[in-house]
């Protein structure tokens, strides 16, 4: 039996479901997460999954956290639900001491299997099963429910509020509802007889989670797209970006089909590739639909060519990529923020792109939405970047909101009426000082604005042109463009911290839920910092007064080359021993802990007293 | 090349088609490749082909990829918006073009290096998908703009000018238009412009994925002895199989000769193609006779052209995806957009 004191917490501790791909347990431990949420109280789950179909070993993590902490929290877990033989040892191992292991004791295990410093919880489920159901399919299938009433009992939570959510998913289909109901009651109804329950570890009804929505960053940022009024959307599968392509369709199935003659107010295309998607998507572009594709890291090196084609003959694109942890095929099932550097210059010769670093599926949402409208304004490629944490794993985040007198800007599209006035046509023509031109659509006149395009130098009336000024007014034109960029792209947030401080954290994207509770953690421990946390490319000027305003300023982010504080150094003109890099890059989410200890130790070095001072 | 522009004079006596433009409106910039180049000859027929069907000039998309025969389209159709993209994605960029707006003419302007190497998968799949477009490769087996390499569709056994021989296979692109699904099959000969407009009209017409193969001498690098793309073996080797006119208009259909070698197609936008027969066993309906027919005569080292296959009720990607009539580049938030209350429902289920 355990030595160690049992692990005892309410709505703060860490479950990871350990099971084999394609068994079905995905549904089984999403009820769990949000069963948990009805309860009132925050869960953060993440998948964590191998690049296979079937019989690989999968996890799903839940954090159960009443403080609201959705990053990722690190250093093991607090309950085990061990269902798959091939990852024992491992499982056993990330238990931390007093923590709980749950398994399937149908057949005896040696006792050299498990650890003494922790709590085993043994349900002879397979027993329990086969003994109920007959069909093999069944019999996996309501295993994994029959583990979930177990945990309903093993917790305290409220059964009632997993049969509403089980009624709710088979609404119309009564078999299935009074069968998972009773599976649910089965394994309940089996650890109360059985089991001590409640374990240390329980889950309290709360009020922490509000209005707030549960869904994934892929989906929002699909959504997005719709609502943003892409017509077009041509992609080529690839994780960790495929379910927004497919997310896209679904929603367009619903929602853009004309009442009266059924048909779709939208295209979507599976490319051969992804040079044709990116191809296709600057053609719609170029004809005036709002089009886009989804990609990943290796699709955005295939987009290259193209995409220097949007920043060089001005064609509105968005690219959404959903970030994987690269280079080559890299890890496709774990996430990171590696491609700042691949998209902001993507593409041979001097080349800058806008992007976009939402930090959760409510931005997602909005900032796919706002891409088109970036796309056609500045007439250029948009990179809206994801990664796997806020892409595929479900995120509780405000609920989406929609502005419903909002216009779409369409940017500066000349039209056949003021061709007619008599305006001057230059494709290239920066009329305002704004640096972007006014383009013609094709069709649009039968005499007038008519003009060629295409990637190789011309003059400001589209005409084709080798001279050297002729180039270099154009790329610096398009310089400018970019500058008129910085104040259109949504804006850094920055949080002060509580009391005055020589030091600041610039972040982005998804590491915000972990370094808002490395925040917290931090501050318990006597270090104040100012945060900023970047929303856009280019850099609003309010990055670089921010780091003026510091000593240091730390720039957490998940790579390997600290690619953010590259591109601020490099922006900006920042020296960069004033920026101190922060660097999470193993494919798993950051944590609030090792940022905590990471800049912890910076600080803890830099307050040393200096020897100096101490002897005078 | 020539660097002088245009001279914009228009005889007052020239002719004029059904909307009152001559076939100047259809010109574009003068072309600055070589003189004699059989390109040239295909822009000229595509001229004439928009001409005598009395397309308004700014109706057609124009979109080329990279290479001698992708810069033509700065050569026709002045008042159309062109499209020089990148080498070998013409076929990805008209798609996109295409689906953006169902009511434009897409002409899809490649050559041999474009699509039967870079681009050889978009070629293919831009047929696969059944786009509404004409898509012509002015084909010449060489890479004229590098200087004279080998293109994927040189013969084996044909001399480079620099007199190295090809060991490689020929693609044959109509061959692979054919298996792929293209509606409109179509092999001509830049040097045989009668024969080519009546095609190219053809397949502007055609509702459906459109491909033309034109053999065009490159006269700089691929038109001595030993080449298969010259001017002189391609006459010596041009094995017609009919002859096509296309008839738009409501007029009866006058048959001069033996009526019973010509064939009337009638496509979906009404116009009617009139083939005369000149190979009596050659049927443009039949895709795997047409295969097969390319295939032996092939072997025999001819070269077959004229209209090979037709599919009078092809459909296309729109059909296929069942789009609305109304362009999707017309389509505003009010269509677009479902706005906050079906949110505020998307919202309550992600509880």
């Amino acid at each position: 039996m355990s030595q160690q004191a049992p692990l005892s917490s309410v709505n703060d501790f860490v479950v990871r479901f350990a099971n084999v791909n394609g068994s079905g347990s995905a549904s089984a431990n999403e009820l769990f997460a949000r069963a948990v949420l009805r309860h009132g109280v925050p869960v953060s789950p993440r998948n964590i999954f191998p690049s296979n179909i079937q019989g690989l070993p999968t996890w799903y993590e839940v954090r159960v956290t009443e403080a609201g902490h959705l990053g990722a929290r690190g250093g093991g877990t607090d309950l085990m639900v061990a269902m798959n033989p091939q990852t024992w040892d491992k499982d056993v191992a990330g238990i931390v001491p007093g923590g709980y292991l749950f398994y399937d004791s149908t057949k005896p295990m040696p006792s050299t299997k498990f650890r003494d410093d922790i709590n085993v919880i043994g349900v002879p489920l397979t027993a329990i099963t086969n003994s109920t159901y007959t069909d093999p399919r069944q019999r996996q299938l309501f295993k994994n429910i029959i583990y979930l009433g177990v945990l309903s009992a093993l917790l305290d939570m409220d059964p009632k509020l997993i049969e509403q959510l089980i009624g709710e998913q088979y609404k119309g289909k009564e078999k299935l509802l009074s069968s998972n109901v009773h599976a649910l009651h089965l394994g309940r109804d089996w650890a109360l007889q059985n089991l001590k329950c409640p374990i240390g570890l329980r889950i309290r009804k709360a009020d922490k989670v509000g209005d707030r929505i549960f869904i994934e960053g892929n989906n929002a940022a699909a959504l997005g797209a719709v609502y943003g009024g892409a017509t077009v959307c041509a992609w080529y599968p690839i994780t960790p970006s495929s379910s927004v392509a497919e997310a896209f369709t679904n929603h367009c199935k619903k929602l853009r089909h004309d009442k009266e003659t059924g048909q779709a107010k939208y295209a979507i295309v599976q490319a051969e590739d992804e040079l044709a998607s990116i191809g296709m998507v600057v053609g719609a572009s170029w004809n005036g639909a709002r089009a886009f594709t989804t990609t990943s890291g290796p699709g955005v090196s295939l987009m290259t060519e193209f995409i220097g084609l949007s920043y060089f003959a001005e064609i509105p694109a968005v690219i959404i990529n959903v970030q994987r942890a690269g280079p080559s095929t890299g890890m496709p099932t774990r996430t990171q923020q590696c491609d700042l550097i691949a998209c902001g210059y993507a593409s041979h010769g001097d080349t800058k792109h806008v992007m976009l670093f939402p930090e959760d599926p409510a931005e997602a949402f909005e900032f796919a939405a706002a891409a088109f409208d970036l796309a056609e304004r500045l007439q250029t490629t948009v990179f809206l970047m994801l990664d796997l944490d806020i892409g595929m794993n479900q995120r509780l985040c405000r609920p989406l909101k929609w502005d419903d007198s909002r216009q779409y800007d369409r940017g500066k599209v000349m039209t056949a009426e003021m061709l007619d006035e008599g305006r001057d046509f230059g494709r290239y023509l920066d009329v305002d000082g704004d640096g972007i031109p006014f383009r013609t659509l094709p069709g649009t006149h039968p005499t007038k604005g008519s003009y060629f395009t295409r990637g190789t130098s011309r003059d400001r009336y589209a005409r084709y042109s080798e001279e050297g000024a002729v180039y270099a007014d154009n790329v610096q034109r398009l310089l400018r463009k970019f500058q008129t960029a910085q104040d259109m792209v949504p804006r850094p947030l920055q949080a002060n911290a509580v009391k005055p401080t020589k030091y600041g954290v610039i972040y982005f994207g998804s590491t915000a839920p972990a370094m808002d509770e490395a925040t917290e953690l931090l501050e318990a421990r006597g270090h104040q910092l100012d945060r900023l946390r970047i929303r856009a490319f280019p850099f609003h000027s309010s990055v670089a007064s921010f780091i003026a305003e510091h000593d240091f300023v730390y720039v957490v982010e998940q790579n390997r080359d600290a690619q953010l504080r590259q591109l601020i150094v490099t922006e900006n003109g920042i020296d960069p021993v004033r920026l101190v890099p922060i660097l999470h890059y193993d494919g798993t989410p950051i944590t609030a802990r090792y940022i905590a200890d990471s800049i912890g130790t910076h600080q803890d070095q830099i307050k040393v007293t200096p020897l100096r001072k101490a002897v005078s | 090349m020539t660097y002088i522009a245009k001279p914009k004079f228009q005889h007052p006596g020239i002719k004029k088609n059904a909307l009152g433009y001559s076939h100047r409106d259809y010109e574009g910039k003068i072309s600055t490749l070589c003189a004699g180049c059989g390109h040239d000859s295909i822009t000229a027929s595509i001229i004439e082909a928009c001409f005598e069907l009395s397309i308004e000039p700014h109706r057609v998309a124009k979109i080329s990829g990279i290479g001698c025969s992708s810069k033509t389209p700065d050569y026709f159709l002045g008042n159309s918006h062109g499209f020089n993209t990148v080498h070998g994605r013409m076929p990805s960029v008209l798609t996109g073009a295409n689906l953006a707006n169902r009511e434009l003419i897409y002409l899809g302007v490649s050559g041999d290096g474009d699509s039967a190497s870079i681009g050889f998968g978009q070629f293919a799949h831009a047929i696969r998908r059944g786009v509404n477009m004409t898509y012509i490769v002015e084909n010449n087996g060489v890479y004229g703009l590098t200087k004279g390499q080998f293109s994927a569709t040189a013969d084996r056994g044909s001399k480079s000018k620099k007199g190295v021989t090809n060991t490689d296979n020929p693609i044959d692109l109509v061959g692979i238009a054919l298996q792929l699904g293209a509606t409109y099959v179509a092999r001509s000969f830049s040097g045989d412009k009668k024969q080519l407009v009546p095609i190219i009209e053809g397949a502007i017409r055609h509702k459906g994925a459109a491909f033309i193969d034109v053999i065009s001498p490159c006269i700089a690098f691929n038109n001595h002895a030993g080449s298969t793309k010259s001017f002189d073996y391609v006459r010596e080797h041009n094995d017609a199989v009919n002859r096509l006119d296309v008839l738009t208009g409501r007029d009866p259909i006058e048959i001069d000769q033996d009526p019973g070698t010509v064939q009337i197609v009638e496509q979906h936008d009404g116009s009617r193609l009139a083939l005369r027969k000149l190979d009596a066993d050659y049927d443009p309906h039949d895709r795997l006779g047409a295969m097969t027919f390319l295939q032996k005569h092939a072997a025999q080292g001819q070269i077959v052209t004229g209209l090979l296959y037709v599919d009078p009720e092809a459909d296309d990607l729109h059909s296929h995806l069942n789009t609305v009539e109304r362009p999707l580049n017309r389509l505003e938030a009010a269509d677009l957009c479902p706005g906050q209350s079906v949110l505020d429902r998307i919202n309550a289920s992600l509880r």
